[in-house]
């Protein structure tokens, strides 16, 4: 057996969410290669190649994978991998773009967000928001599966030593193009990788008073999210959403502030170690799933938290 | 500019789904059903298309048992022109629906297919990247903002870092997020008439694809259930409880 994962890369590092994929490859067993698709990428492949159990680093480094278009990625990961039992990709909205067409040129099904490996055949995802988990059984000739990066632990970045191997294949489509993008910046942590998470609801009342939550957050070095009540109220951009359509976080401590607690929220947030809620409303359903609730008013409350750490 | 819609059958958002005592599935018995909210969300961006004189037809089309008339009407209410069902009560894998809206898509050749980025039932988020696949065309998931100007239709996506824009040739596909609109209520009058807007129905068999499967599903079992905790009666306390008994702090 041997295993393609697709990196994720912005070019010029590797982000983490490749560490927890490859942590998922290992598991199925067998030798682990990494696809390095970029522009101007090569110090990703060196960066890949280095990591615990990875066996070979394929750079693919051409101007027609700058962006990762899934046009292009799609037919790229569907030529190389044909020699694969299995290709993984982080489930992030890039590895969520570009798989699923890359399963259908190769006519394979595709499973998404696996949370568990059973064995090479077998895995387990979350259907239903969460609600229900599924164990599947794939009798496809390659299994191609997205991986849900807060169920496995990251892969040692370092203690590997991998042989970085170029690929000449181009397939560059003429139907889709780049053309701008509005990146979040913030000096915060990552929200996906950050060890406590404080995210602000609809309770908050708008995006002037989530300047409280930053406050706070900056003196735990903490992430700060939102619920989609809060996004879609327009208090706070869409790449805060923690839920099941949003972000999936599993920090050691998570905070919701403000946050009623519906179960399109929970998805994204329930297997945090610590869940701390609060909230004026005592009948909150956050509280059904919170380790510490506090039943008061957050502008009482959170100016009182920031004050005690 | 004709608009084809996908639009699918699942679980009412709002209720909470049940796992089967033998763990075979979860319960769907006399359960409330309702359109996927973000196939609602695709017949909107179409309805508005066609309002705006973008779009010259809206058609949508659903694939699943009889009952999913039901959502067909829905999106016939909201202002769809006409519906089309590819009825089958077998169990359908993504890529079995891909082949078959790719057949839909070959009778009726439209210029734009919109459809949910994933349903709330499989959460697969695959259908629409692999109808892509298989007509050539190029895609827009995760929608937020769709203008179509000319030949091209430039899509806002939302990604995990914020937002990009990517430029598509028509036909194309876009599979809608959350923020892309927000579907309006079907009034009584519409829903009258959308009694009498025409509904075809086929079958895979019409369309040439063959049921093939290759998942199968070895259990389904509930998530570990988180217990509630404790309430602390102030900041203070919550704040030792998480140094001292968590250690998280």
């Amino acid at each position: 057996m041997s295993i393609l994962v697709i990196a994720e890369h912005d070019n010029a590092t590797l982000k983490g969410a490749t560490l927890n994929t490859i942590t998922a490859a290992t598991q199925i067993g067998g030798d682990v290669e990494v696809l390095v698709a970029g522009s101007g990428c090569a110090a990703v492949a060196d960066e890949a190649a280095k990591v615990a159990g990875v066996s070979k680093v394929l750079l693919a480094d051409n101007a027609a994978y700058e962006h990762q278009l899934a046009e292009n990625m799609g037919e790229l990961v569907a030529e190389l991998g044909k020699g694969y039992s299995h290709i993984l990709a982080a489930a992030t909205t890039t590895g969520k773009d570009f798989l699923p067409r890359a399963a259908a040129l190769l006519d394979v099904n595709m499973l998404s967000e696996i949370i568990k490996v059973e064995d090479a055949e077998t895995f387990s995802r979350p259907i239903y928001a969460g609600n229900a988990i599924a164990t599947v059984k794939s009798s496809d000739s390659i299994k191609v599966l997205t991986v849900r990066g807060t169920a496995f632990d990251a892969a040692a970045a370092e203690g590997g030593s991998a042989a970085v191997e170029a690929v000449d294949v181009v397939k560059e489509s003429s139907v889709s193009s780049f053309v701008s993008e509005e990146l979040a910046k913030s000096d915060r942590p990552d929200l996906t990788a950050a060890k406590i998470v404080i995210s602000g609801g609809r309770g908050m009342q708008n995006g002037d008073n989530f300047e409280m939550l930053y406050k706070v957050a900056d003196k735990l070095g903490a992430a700060v999210g939102a619920s989609r009540a809060a996004v879609d109220a327009g208090f706070v951009p869409n790449d805060m959403q923690v839920g099941q359509t949003g972000k999936i976080v599993a920090p050691e401590l998570y905070m919701a502030i403000g946050i009623s607690g519906a179960i399109q929220h929970l998805a994204g947030m329930k297997d945090s170690k610590v869940i701390v809620a609060i909230n004026k409303d005592e009948e909150a359903p956050i509280f059904q799933v919170a380790d510490y609730g506090l039943v008061a008013d957050l502008f009482d409350a959170v100016p009182e938290l920031e004050n005690a750490l | 500019m004709k608009v084809l819609v996908a639009v699918k059958r699942v679980i009412d958002y709002n209720v909470k789904v049940r796992v089967k005592s033998d763990n075979s599935d979860v319960d769907l018995t006399n359960v409330k059903m309702a359109m996927n909210p973000f196939c609602e969300i695709a017949v909107e961006e179409a309805v508005r298309l066609k309002e705006k004189g973008v779009a010259s037809e809206v058609v949508v089309v659903s694939i699943g048992p009889k009952a999913s008339q039901e959502q067909i009407r829905t999106a016939l209410a909201l202002g769809a022109d006409r519906g089309i069902l590819v009825e089958t009560d077998e169990k359908l894998e993504s890529l079995t629906v891909a082949k078959l809206l790719k057949g839909v898509v070959e009778k009726e050749e439209p210029q734009l297919v919109l459809m949910g980025k994933q349903t709330i039932d499989s959460d697969n988020n695959q259908t629409g990247q692999m109808l892509g696949a298989l007509t050539g065309m190029a895609q827009g998931t995760f929608a937020s903002e769709v203008v179509v100007d000319g030949d091209n239709v430039n899509v806002t996506r939302e990604i995990d870092g914020g937002l990009r824009t990517v430029g598509l040739k028509l036909p194309a596909i876009v599979t809608t997020d959350l923020r892309l609109n927000e579907p309006r209520y079907a009034s009584l009058p519409n829903i009258m008439k959308a009694k009498r807007k025409p509904l075809d129905v086929t079958s895979p068999a019409d369309l040439g694809v063959e049921m093939t499967s290759t998942l199968s599903l070895v259990k389904v079992t509930p998530p570990a259930e988180r217990s509630a905790g404790i309430k602390v009666a102030d900041v203070a306390e919550l704040v030792d409880k998480l140094k001292n008994d968590a250690k998280v702090l």
